[in-house]
């Protein structure tokens, strides 16, 4: 049984949570929440994740680039990357990689129009309930979209074809950084499209920093 | 501002997470070394490789020109092409299949794959007398006279081999050149079977051809009716591995359809260990089958002939060591090269140290015969030697060459090269001494590394330096399809003449005098006896009726190097090259009436342009009928 003076600490608490919670957003947060669903208005139109695949006999490297809906090659007149990663893989008994197997392609980009929309609710709205909202739940988002990620990764390198011509020890590219997988040095990285969603989560971050230190502008100025 | 954060140290935290993301994904980004592909030492890759203008190489480098039916002759170090060979398909560059004698070697067919050049050897080294290359289309040898430079016969399609890839490697003496089925069939050949019989009826074939010590001639030697593998690469033993051959093989599953995927399922495949000079005494004893007309030795019956040896799987090359003791063998799908030790195979056959059998034939427990797994790298291909003790392994799936010691079995260095390797070729670098300096990388990629030719890009041969600890890219040379394989020779070890001898002329219509020029007419046989000398054809004059058969005797008078005749004649299809003192066969019907000029082809004099004559050819009918039959089947429109 809690002692009187828990108690009363525990409602000093809430109470502390409940003004937070219902603190008005400021107008500089406000901006910046805006800002931020600008910046994840381009993310549907730029890489978010590159692999790059660098041999001796592929010194410039054959490059993934990972779409939030789409999957696309390193491309130029004399060579189709995409199509050459899929022919290399067949060896090892790689699944090729297709587009219609990526569920994230279909998830993601709602993931991403949901985001902005909550974010212009919660300017609308203007309370910091409404803004820790979205960050908590975009920072879930985030944590599984690097387990899925993960996830994929490792069933791409674990799920050889028994039969393939060449056996290799399963294996699971890095999430982030460089790997030796066969005679490939493998290099996986995020690219603009992740870093524009970090770019909006900062927004979102500094939004409820500036909110919880500044008193809302109309009562300022008073 | 930093009491603010103070205050709410959750915030710094998250900032500092989101910030760290960031560097974090720069310092991979800026993590992404291009592998700068090996550029050598340019200076002094440029002074070991230069041979200055009037300067002779230190070596021959004959490579195989694969599909095109070619040998390629460069030297090194300049890796400069010197001349082409024309062995499986016509050549009008030499008039090559153009005239008689080299038409009936061609025989039907206008295309050979020509992998594998050998040089003839003595005492296990080269004696340059002769280059033996096989065609993998159509089963056949070739001898290369190297006193000429010029194929001097095609032995062939040899009876019940399908696929002669593992071929034309030659024993220690020249006694026989290998060869061996890679695709194996019924047999004799010819015989149809259907394909779910494969793996009981479809039989390779591993063989010696026979070489006539003094001649070269090539004829049938024995023959091993072999499980239905595919048999790839061959060697000879030498030194104290004499009187045997390897060959590699894959595919020991059995398998048809999609042997990509349903060769490659057992771990280890094998190499066929033989003793030629058993299967010579068992076919002089006459226990052969008599099998499309070649004598077969069947193994179930003639035992002690080929044993079976398990290897890491889809083994490519078998190399034997200089010092005759070791064989190495790559599986080209796995990370190793596996060596065994000749003297622990005869102990195992000793013994009778076997862990199964494939028809009859014994396989040599693998444990009990190999030496070492060396660790060379990813796609072991095809191993050569040095002088110094060390071997040089191709890896095609990694795009390098391993160096490593023998004895020691250790890996000593690794050169990427541009791109996948597949054999190599070092100097005399499969004798019993090879002559170490230079070995040639024969990549089937070239893109990027010559100014574009288009789709069709060359093959690429690199000349690495060998003499020192470190391996060096010294040149990069592009070649003609397709350098499988190469032989590289001393070129002080070749005696090659230019001119043919009136001695060496054995032609029986050959004539050294424009006086003796004449043509002579027998029925509808028109012969004529004809010079080639600067800067004039005698005659010069050639009268037939239509439908005559014509056959010129074409010698170049000239007794001087470097002075070839070309004979080209128009709409006749036809351009034969004579060399100095050298006399042809040009044989034709004369189906198209009119006059035809032929002219000297290739560049000869001040005169050269002169050089001409005509063939005159009378219609049949006469004058009138000959112009009916222009005006009607328009000839003279289609022949422009």
């Amino acid at each position: 049984m809690p002692s009187t003076a828990n108690t009363s600490a525990m409602n000093g608490l809430i109470q502390r949570l409940d003004r937070f919670f219902d603190r008005e957003l400021t107008i500089t947060s406000r901006i910046l929440i805006i800002a931020g669903v600008l910046l994840l208005i381009p993310v549907y139109l730029v890489p978010m994740y590159q692999m790059t695949l660098i041999s001796n006999q592929f010194p410039d490297g054959l490059e993934l680039h990972i779409y939030a809906a789409k999957l696309e090659g390193g491309s130029t007149p004399n060579r189709d990357d995409l199509r050459e990663i899929n022919t290399l893989n067949h060896y090892i008994g790689m699944r090729p990689l297709l587009e219609s197997d990526f569920s994230e392609f279909k998830w993601l980009p709602l993931a991403v129009g949901v985001f902005a929309l909550l974010a212009l609710r919660a300017v609308v709205i203007g309370k910091m309930s409404k803004l820790v909202d979205i960050v908590v739940l975009f920072v879930y988002f985030g944590l599984f979209s690097l387990w899925s990620f993960y996830q994929r990764l490792y069933q791409y390198g674990h799920n050889l074809d028994p039969t393939a011509a060449v056996k290799v020890k399963p294996f699971t590219p890095p999430l982030f950084g460089t790997q030796q997988i066969a005679n490939f040095t493998v290099t996986n990285m995020p690219e603009v499209g992740s870093y524009l969603m970090i770019g909006f989560a900062i927004c979102l971050l500094i939004a409820v920093w500036h909110s919880s230190s500044h008193t809302p502008t109309e009562t300022k100025t008073v | 501002m930093i009491q603010i954060f103070r205050k709410h140290s959750w915030l710094t935290t998250a900032l500092v997470v989101c910030l760290s993301l960031l560097v974090l994904s720069t310092a991979c980004k800026s993590k992404r070394k291009r592998n700068a592909t090996q550029q050598g030492d340019v200076a002094e890759a440029a002074v070991a490789t230069y041979v200055a203008p009037g300067d002779m190489d230190e070596f021959y480098l004959f490579s195989s020109g694969g599909h095109s039916g070619n040998i390629y002759v460069a030297g090194v170090p300049s890796m400069r092409h010197i001349a082409t060979i024309p062995v499986f398909a016509p050549y009008p560059g030499t008039g090559y299949g153009f005239d008689k004698e080299s038409k009936a070697m061609l025989g039907a067919y206008t295309w050979g794959d020509l992998h594998h050049p050998s040089i003839s050897q003595t005492n296990g080294d080269y004696d340059g007398r002769w280059l033996f290359v096989n065609d993998n289309a159509n089963n056949r040898v070739a001898r290369i006279d190297l006193r000429d430079f010029k194929t001097k016969q095609i032995f062939g399609p040899i009876p019940n081999v399908s696929g002669n890839h593992g071929s034309s490697f030659v024993t220690p003496n020249s006694e026989y050149v290998l060869s061996a089925s890679r695709f194996s069939a019924p047999i004799p050949r010819y015989t149809y079977a259907p394909i779910e019989q494969y793996a009981t009826v479809y039989k390779g074939i591993v063989a010696g051809i026979k070489v006539d010590p003094n001649s070269g001639e090539l004829s049938l030697g024995w023959e091993i009716m072999m499980p239905p593998f595919n048999y790839d690469l061959g060697s000879t033993g030498k030194g104290p591995s004499n009187g045997w051959a390897f060959w590699t093989s894959y595919n020991t599953e059995r398998a048809t359809g999609k042997l990509e995927v349903t060769s490659t399922q057992k771990d280890r495949d094998y190499i066929a260990v033989v003793n030629w000079k058993a299967a010579e005494k068992a076919v002089a004893e006459g226990k052969g089958k008599s099998i499309g007309g070649a004598k077969v030795i069947d193994p179930k019956d003639t035992p002690g002939v080929v044993w079976l040896m398990p290897c890491a799987k889809s083994p490519h090359g078998a190399d034997v060591t200089p010092d005759g003791k070791y064989i190495v063998c790559s599986g080209k799908l796995q990370s190793i090269t596996t060596v065994f030790s000749f003297d622990k195979i005869q102990a195992a056959i000793q013994k009778q140290d076997y862990s199964g059998n494939e028809d009859g034939i014994p396989v040599l427990r693998y444990e009990a015969v190999r030496e070492a797994e060396v660790n060379v790298g990813l796609g072991p291909l095809h191993t050569q030697f040095d002088d110094q003790g060390y071997a040089y392994t191709s890896l095609f799936v990694e795009s390098a060459v391993a160096k490593w010691k023998l004895g020691t079995w250790e890996v000593v260095d690794k050169i990427p090269v541009s791109y996948n390797i597949g054999h190599l070729c070092a100097a005399e670098g499969d004798t019993m001494h090879p002559k170490g300096k230079y070995l040639i990388a024969l990549n089937k990629l070239s893109h990027g590394r010559h100014i574009s030719v288009g789709p069709s890009q060359p093959e690429s041969s690199q000349l690495i330096g060998i003499s020192g600890e470190k391996m060096k890219l010294l040149y990069d040379a592009f070649t003609e399809p397709e350098p499988h394989y190469a032989q590289m020779i001393k070129a002080t070890t070749l005696k090659p003449f230019e001119v043919y001898s009136k001695e060496q002329n054995k032609h029986p219509n050959a004539i050294w005098d424009i006086k003796d020029a004449k043509i002579d007419r027998n029925g509808a046989n028109v012969t004529v006896k004809m010079t080639a000398v600067r800067s004039n054809f005698e005659p010069n004059k050639i009268e037939v009726n239509q439908g005559d058969h014509v056959t010129i005797y074409l010698t170049n008078i000239e007794q001087t190097t470097d002075e070839l005749h070309g004979f080209g004649l128009m709409d006749y299809n036809l351009n034969v090259v004579v060399d100095p003192g050298e006399t042809k066969t040009i044989e034709f019907t004369a189906d198209k009436p009119g006059v035809f000029a032929y002219y000297c082809t290739n560049f000869c004099s001040a005169l050269h342009q002169e050089m001409q004559g005509y063939l005159l050819v009378k219609p049949r009918g006469g004058a009138a009928a000959a112009a009916r039959n222009r005006n009607s089947a328009g000839i003279a429109g289609g022949t422009n």
